[in-house]
């Protein structure tokens, strides 16, 4: 790994390319607010409840919208022979899968943190309530694209994945979405803000390996 | 003469499923060597091209690789948003190439469409922005899957033409194809 420029241009293709091809930052922020602002229409508008369950409703949208863009990441890979070009390099495919998810994270991730306080005022969440919110979204976050990122990988060759990319990658989410709703209520000072790193951790450990086996399969 | 062998793939096989695809096939390229794969369709002429390239792991045999090489699949690699120049300015950064880009799309005739997303270029397009890879970074190894696909006339001549200079050069090339063979092989393995 002594030369970085592989890495550098997966990066900056990747961006390109998430920012070409989702329509830009403009799906994934539609996304996420629609299905937060479907929530009143469910549990009706009491003031009341949805200031205690939104930040709760903005981890469910949050989890959904990483989902969402996450199904074209290595199949478009996969279709148009670039990642036959990938497998091929000295450059490790597990450390190129990570850049490329951290590409698409930023592109559509990212931006779903900057949207939540507006998304929490809007449910009647105090403004001090979402700042360790957000950087528990902006952890929690990352940890979806990761396991995302692995179903995403392992779909790579079947049609239409989304349904089944959610399907692997939902149950890898739980041990984020707990510690990260957990950590709305306790803010910095409790445990649950460091269990949420630490999920985030070892998906950072785990995911690129996984990532890298099965798209190397996938290339097969 | 082993000194200048690049590449020898010894008895490999293939299965899908459970069917045998081929088996006890063996290729070797030297320096100044065209072999081209033969083979009908679903005969598994491109599996072994993605083995000989690391790709797919053969089922029996053995690879020997010692030069690097280049790989054009049926598949261009071209991403839908990247334009010729943008994806050969992508690889040469990739692989520390001092290329110059603007020539080498001069020398492939995609001047005009350099700045066209890929998307919206023709299958020779694509096809002619692939093989630009090839003047990226002299390696002495080229596998290609069906290069004449989807190239008109001049570029097959253009295409034919590189495949010499590159032989002249000390290189190889491995072919898979179905078709006519523009260029004269200097051996051929037929599946």
């Amino acid at each position: 790994m002594s030369n970085p420029a592989p890495l550098f241009s997966a990066f900056r293709q990747a961006l390109s390319e998430a920012w070409a091809s989702g329509a830009g930052l403009l799906l994934p922020i539609g996304f996420f607010s629609g299905t937060a602002m479907l929530v009143p229409f469910t549990l009706g508008d009491e003031a009341e409840t949805l200031a205690k369950i939104g930040p709760g409703v903005l981890w469910l949208a949050l989890a959904l919208a990483s989902l969402v863009t996450l199904e074209r990441v290595f199949q478009a890979d996969l279709q148009d022979g670039a990642l036959d070009l990938w497998v091929q390099e000295e450059a490790s495919i597990s450390l190129i899968a990570l850049t490329k998810t951290l590409a698409h994270w930023l592109i559509s991730g990212a931006p779903l943190i900057l949207m939540a306080p507006i998304l929490g005022r809007l449910l009647g969440v105090p403004f001090e309530d979402m700042v360790p919110a957000m950087a528990a979204y902006g952890i929690g976050g990352f940890t979806f694209f990761l396991w995302g990122g692995v179903a995403a990988a392992l779909a790579a060759g079947v049609a239409r994945a989304g349904l089944l990319i959610a399907l692997i990658a939902i149950p890898f989410f739980v041990p984020a979405i707990i510690f990260g709703t957990l950590s709305l209520t306790e803010g910095f000072d409790g445990a649950s803000i460091l269990f949420l790193s630490a999920a985030c951790l070892f998906a950072l450990g785990v995911a690129p390996a996984a990532m890298g086996a099965a798209l190397r399969l996938a290339a097969e | 003469m082993s000194d200048t062998r690049l590449i020898h793939g010894q008895s490999l096989g293939a299965v899908r499923g459970e069917r045998v695809l081929f088996r006890d096939v063996s290729v070797e390229a030297k320096a100044g060597d065209l072999v081209l794969l033969r083979g009908a369709n679903g005969t598994g002429i491109t599996t072994l091209l993605r083995q000989l390239a690391g790709l797919s792991p053969p089922q029996a045999g053995e690879i020997e690789r010692s030069a690097s090489h280049h790989w054009i699949g049926h598949t261009n690699g071209l991403k839908a948003h990247e334009t010729p120049r943008t994806h050969l300015q992508h690889w040469a950064k990739v692989w520390g190439s001092e290329a110059d880009i603007d020539d080498i799309l001069k020398r492939t005739s995609l001047r005009r469409p350099a700045d066209v997303p890929s998307r919206m270029l023709s299958a020779g397009q694509k096809r002619r922005t692939a093989l630009g890879r090839l003047k990226l970074v002299s390696r002495k190894l080229w596998l290609l899957d069906e290069p004449f696909n989807a190239l008109d006339t001049d570029g097959q001549a253009y295409l034919a033409e590189m495949i010499e200079a590159h032989r002249a050069d000390g290189g190889a090339v491995i072919a898979a194809l179905h078709g006519a063979a523009p260029v004269k092989a200097s051996s051929e393995v037929a599946l």
